[in-house]
């Protein structure tokens, strides 16, 4: 059974071309998987699909065989945990109690339990937020708040993480820490679906990349295949050039 | 590796105690919140007005025990539930708005109460309107913006952004229509509608008290029930969504909660402003955002509120008593005001 089907799926907004055409993916093993395209390709809409915020216009969505339109809400966040790209910056509650936001799936009461805050000291642990106790959300920086929130997706302790553009307000030294995070991750037995714009860094850090252009999936590889320069720049219009260090290492950059 | 033993221990300690604390802290919001409540509204009816005669009341004669067992005493009981349901909903459309400033009446129920209770005085024959055609009527105008809210909830997708705006629209409309009737009505009605779109807690019957009891309680304990799912609800409509809540379900179905909150209450009481923006405001400031511990605040803080401004409001010039939305709008003007100005 494969963790995460994706079966001829598409999405139009009302009055406008579809931001989604024919999709189809299938993941059975734990990945990270980057999600790149230029914007309106469709790369948020598809995460917003898997998430259950938006049902597909038509075609099919499958987690571990169940379709997520039939999904019972709490359930499917049990599994799926959804990092939109923000959220109101002048939440006025403090780090842990964003944190904590991620055990409501689990909850009936009013109040969290022992389990609760167990989840929410590992995510912290994990997260490196440890020196922000207490901190209020609306005191910290645009990188720090992403790592917030990347932390109570980790407190929702489900096995597929979505996140839309967690980078983008991250420094190189936090960026680089969350790329690692993402990996152990996905070493942990985690399905991980990032968009992102950082190319080089996903060519490096995630193990398939799945190439949106215009709604479409144009690529679905690993990265030195899904990432061939002509690829590249036939979807984004700038040539890409990839290069090997001295050491061996292997990288992308981009621009004439 | 010490150290690393040291430091799982100290941090279990601190999440352990800060859920510990906030259980404390619950329990301490709730036991102030009621005792206010209850206080008030064991004193509040001995005080004010044109006096009592104590030693009277303590034999139970009359006229002293009869003006405060049929008069005293419901109204301040009356005062107690239509303040707990106002501010309890003012808190409740704070959060499903994601708008410090929204209140109950933004989504045009008390507004339309009144154009119920207006119209039943205007079309009704006789000089003096019986009160229970008022409350009918009253209370089929605030009926109707339930159904329109479940209906609308129920047809389309739609923001709170959107319910917000249309409930203004239909505030507007409705604020016309009670216009044009006034000014066709007779001197007689003319003042029966002015008195009663100046809101004020009268007396009333207990039957109907009890009524409005059952109507009322039930909402408040799904609203404390719900105070969880409020403050997730805060982080906008994705983050809440991802977190497994129904917006559009929770959305609607507060809104017909608040609607038979203050429909129920506006159509005995009239039209009574600011309870249900200062008072979730003023103990925002005090107890702080989660609405665990504010929700239940502006319940009972609500209702000793609003027992106090009766209280003002019958006493200030005695004999003559004002209407207590005027007490509640000069004490909420201001501060509406200052708000606005200090955000």
């Amino acid at each position: 059974m494969s963790l995460l089907s994706i079966h001829d799926v598409s999405y139009s907004y009302p009055g406008r071309p579809a931001a989604l055409t024919g999709m189809t993916a299938t993941v059975t093993r734990p990945e990270v998987i980057a999600i790149a395209g230029p914007n309106g390709a469709g790369k948020s809409t598809l995460l917003d699909i898997l998430a259950g915020q938006k049902a597909p216009t038509s075609g099919s969505c499958r987690i571990q065989g169940e379709e997520i339109q039939s999904m019972d809400r709490k359930d499917l966040c049990r599994r799926v945990a959804h990092i939109p790209q923000t959220i109101p910056a002048d939440v006025p509650f403090t780090m842990e109690e964003v944190i904590l936001t991620g055990r409501i799936p689990y909850g009936r009461g009013l109040y969290e339990n022992e389990d609760d805050m167990a989840a929410m000291e590992e995510a912290i642990r994990s997260a490196r937020l440890d020196t922000f106790r207490g901190r209020p959300f609306s005191g910290l920086s645009g990188g720090e708040k992403q790592r917030v929130l990347v932390a109570a997706a980790l407190c929702q302790q489900s096995k597929i993480l979505l996140l839309d553009e967690p980078g983008a307000h991250l420094d190189p030294e936090n960026e680089a820490q969350l790329w690692e995070l993402l990996t152990d991750l996905r070493d942990s037995g985690h399905l991980v679906l990032v968009v992102t714009h950082h190319l080089a860094l996903a060519a490096q850090n995630a193990n398939r990349i799945w190439l949106l252009d215009g709604g479409r999936l144009v690529a679905d590889a690993g990265p030195l295949e899904a990432m061939r320069p002509d690829a590249l720049e036939h979807v984004f219009h700038v040539p890409f050039h990839w290069h090997q260090s001295a050491e061996g290492r292997v990288f992308l950059t981009y621009g004439r | 590796m010490f150290r690393s033993i040291g430091t799982k221990a100290r941090k279990e300690g601190y999440s352990s105690r800060m859920a510990v604390d906030f259980r404390r802290r619950v329990l301490r919001v709730l036991i102030l919140s009621l005792l206010a409540a209850i206080v008030t509204a064991t004193v509040c009816p001995f005080i004010g007005g044109p006096g009592m005669d104590y030693e009277k009341l303590w034999r139970r004669e009359a006229p002293d025990w009869n003006i405060f067992v049929n008069l005293r005493m419901p109204r301040t009981l009356l005062a107690l539930l239509t303040g707990a349901a106002l501010s309890g909903a003012g808190a409740m459309f704070q959060a499903l708005l994601r708008d410090p400033l929204a209140t109950p009446s933004n989504l045009g129920v008390s507004a339309a109460a009144s154009l119920g209770a207006v119209a039943a005085i205007a079309f009704s024959k006789g000089d003096d309107t019986m009160f229970p055609i008022v409350w009918f009527a009253a209370l089929v105008g605030a009926a109707a913006v339930i159904i329109l809210v479940a209906a609308l909830g129920a047809l389309r997708k739609f923001s709170s952004f959107t319910l917000l705006l249309s409930g203004i629209a239909f505030n507007g409309i409705c604020l016309s229509l009670i216009l044009l009737m006034h000014s066709l009505a007779g001197i007689t009605k003319s003042f029966q509608i002015t008195h009663w779109l100046m809101g004020g807690i009268d007396a009333v019957e207990y039957p109907i008290l009890l009524v409005l009891a059952i109507s009322i309680l039930p909402v408040c304990v799904w609203m404390l029930r719900l105070s969880r799912t409020l403050n997730v609800i805060s982080y906008g409509e994705t983050w809440a969504t991802g977190r497994g809540v129904d917006c559009r379900k929770v959305t609607w179905q507060g809104f017909a909660a608040g609607a038979l909150l203050v429909g129920g209450t506006t159509a005995i009481t009239g039209p009574i402003a600011f309870v249900g923006l200062i008072v979730p405001h003023l103990l925002r400031r005090v107890v702080g955002p989660d609405y665990r511990l504010l929700m239940p605040a502006s319940i009972f803080g609500g209702g000793a509120f609003l027992v106090v401004c009766d209280t003002i409001s019958r006493s200030i010039l005695s004999p003559v008593e004002i209407p207590v939305g005027v007490t509640t709008a000069l004490l909420g003007g201001p501060f509406f005001v200052w708000l606005l100005w200090s955000r």
